[in-house]
């Protein structure tokens, strides 16, 4: 009796332990295995991203989630005020990464966060800066359309597919 | 109150005195001194980001209704274009574009946009004999086409071989250049149509004097990342559009010849001779020529006093 509590004792505490190691690896008790990033999507398709797969890629969240993930924290410069130890009600790129961060609005009255926060990219440039600058590194997709299909938008927009210039063969001559 | 005491006379000349002491030290809008707009906008282009997609002159093609290019815009053949011994140049239907680089030792190409670097002290405006330019408080150097009579000046005097001429216009040849997309978005408040197309955030909109704080943060933050130098903050005065590069900014195509003042200084003294020769000298020697023939006035054949004197 003695033994076999224990026994549920330690296997208790060893489960305990795991589930803190797991958190501190994954401090979001859920986090998606896919997400689909189109609210830019225009002159792109979105972009079905294998959250899951960037996750084990990563192995850990700071990465790419810098200090809201309650991971700690990766890069030096916001260490200086983030230690990174708790989970942030916000953890989406979209809930910081301003869309429109250039509107007359931001520029004119700026908002407290824009002090420290002073250089922080828009969010379709927070995407391709992280993702593109990471793929570089460890040699994986950086073409626009590795990531994303053109929309009949984007082929009128860039003058290509079936909006391609007629006399393109010999449009590049002198 | 129409009197004016001896009293209130003194204070108001002091006053004025000192008035139009201060002006000039608070103003200084004398040519070559000008530090631009302190409201004006810019743009901070960080080549470091920049990867080469040509979105910014799709963007530019359609926000400015420009005709539909040679080649698509996401054909990058473009990069090995070489014309005259030269990479790709902005012309007049094309206000801006992307060219490929590769620097010595680096790993990878660095790719550089182009377009109008809207100087403080544009020299394009202080060689326009027209007026046909103009730096607005916003930060734009615009043009009037109207007024434009072709003379191509501003062409010969932009450090940067910005402005494009329409030469194929028989009739009624122009300057082509961008605007900063004045019309459109800038007088609203608007980035641009190119910086607000970047994937990247190549380009970074706002006042320029933030900006240029900015820039010097990111060269700060990112130690070994750039070179220590900010192209457009003090070259030909200044430039509204500047640039951090992680290469030496001559391997990227710069100039870094250009001198750190305006280019209308090269001429500034040398013009300011001009309305001198043109008013005082004709007068002087007017004056010394007069003075040195008084009473002298023997010996000239073409001369009124002489004929009366040679009459008696």
């Amino acid at each position: 009796m003695v033994n076999a509590g224990k026994q549920l004792m330690t296997g208790l505490g060893v489960l305990l332990l795991i589930s803190i190691l797991a958190m501190s690896c994954y401090a979001m008790d859920v986090f998606p295995d896919e997400v689909e990033i189109d609210v830019l999507e225009n002159l792109y398709e979105g972009v079905a991203f294998d959250h899951a797969m960037h996750v084990d890629a990563t192995e850990n969240c700071s990465v790419c989630h810098h200090h809201t993930t309650g991971t700690g924290v990766e890069s030096e410069y916001c260490a200086k005020c983030h230690d990174g130890e708790k989970e942030m009600d916000s953890v989406s790129c979209q809930n910081c990464h301003s869309a429109d961060p250039v509107s007359a609005e931001n520029l004119h009255n700026p908002k407290p966060d824009y002090i420290y926060h002073d250089d922080k990219p828009n969010l379709k440039a927070a995407y391709h800066l992280n993702c593109i600058g990471c793929h570089k590194e460890v040699d994986g997709p950086t073409g626009c359309e590795d990531c994303h299909a053109k929309t009949e938008a984007g082929d009128k927009f860039y003058h290509s597919g079936e909006f391609a210039p007629k006399e393109s063969a010999k449009g590049s001559g002198h | 109150m129409s009197k004016i005491s001896r009293r209130k006379f003194l204070a108001g000349s002091v006053a004025g005195g000192a008035a139009v002491m201060m002006t000039p030290a608070q103003k200084s809008f004398a040519a070559g001194s000008f530090e631009g707009f302190p409201e004006g906008m810019g743009v901070l282009v960080d080549l470091t980001r920049c990867v080469g997609c040509r979105t910014c002159e799709a963007a530019c093609n359609l926000e400015q209704k420009l005709p539909a290019p040679a080649l698509p815009f996401d054909d990058t053949s473009v990069f090995d274009e070489i014309k005259h011994g030269q990479k790709r140049r902005t012309t007049d239907k094309a206000y801006t574009i992307v060219n490929r680089y590769e620097p010595k030792g680096a790993d990878e190409p660095l790719y550089r946009k182009i377009q109008c670097n809207h100087c403080n002290e544009p020299a394009c405006l202080t060689s326009c004999f027209v007026n046909a330019y103009k730096k607005t408080p916003e930060g734009a150097v615009i043009y009037n086409s109207k007024v434009c009579v072709g003379c191509r000046n501003c062409m010969i005097a932009c450090p940067f071989h910005i402005p494009a001429y329409t030469y194929h216009s028989a009739i009624n040849p122009v300057i082509k250049k961008c605007i900063f997309c004045y019309d459109t978005r800038l007088k609203e408040g608007k980035p641009p149509a190119c910086v607000e197309s970047c994937p990247q955030q190549v380009m970074t909109f706002g006042k320029r004097k933030d900006l240029m704080k900015i820039a010097h943060e990111r060269i700060k933050k990112n130690p070994g990342k750039y070179v220590d130098h900010v192209y457009g903050e003090h070259e030909v005065g200044g430039t509204g559009w500047f640039y951090l590069s992680s290469a030496p900014f001559e391997e990227a195509g710069f100039d870094t010849s250009l001198p750190k003042e305006p280019i209308i200084n090269n001429v500034k003294d040398f013009l300011a001779i001009v309305p001198m020769v043109l008013t005082i000298w004709p007068a002087l020697f007017t004056g010394f020529h007069l003075l040195a023939t008084k009473g002298k006035s023997h010996g000239h054949g073409d001369d009124h006093s002489h004929d009366e004197q040679e009459g008696h």
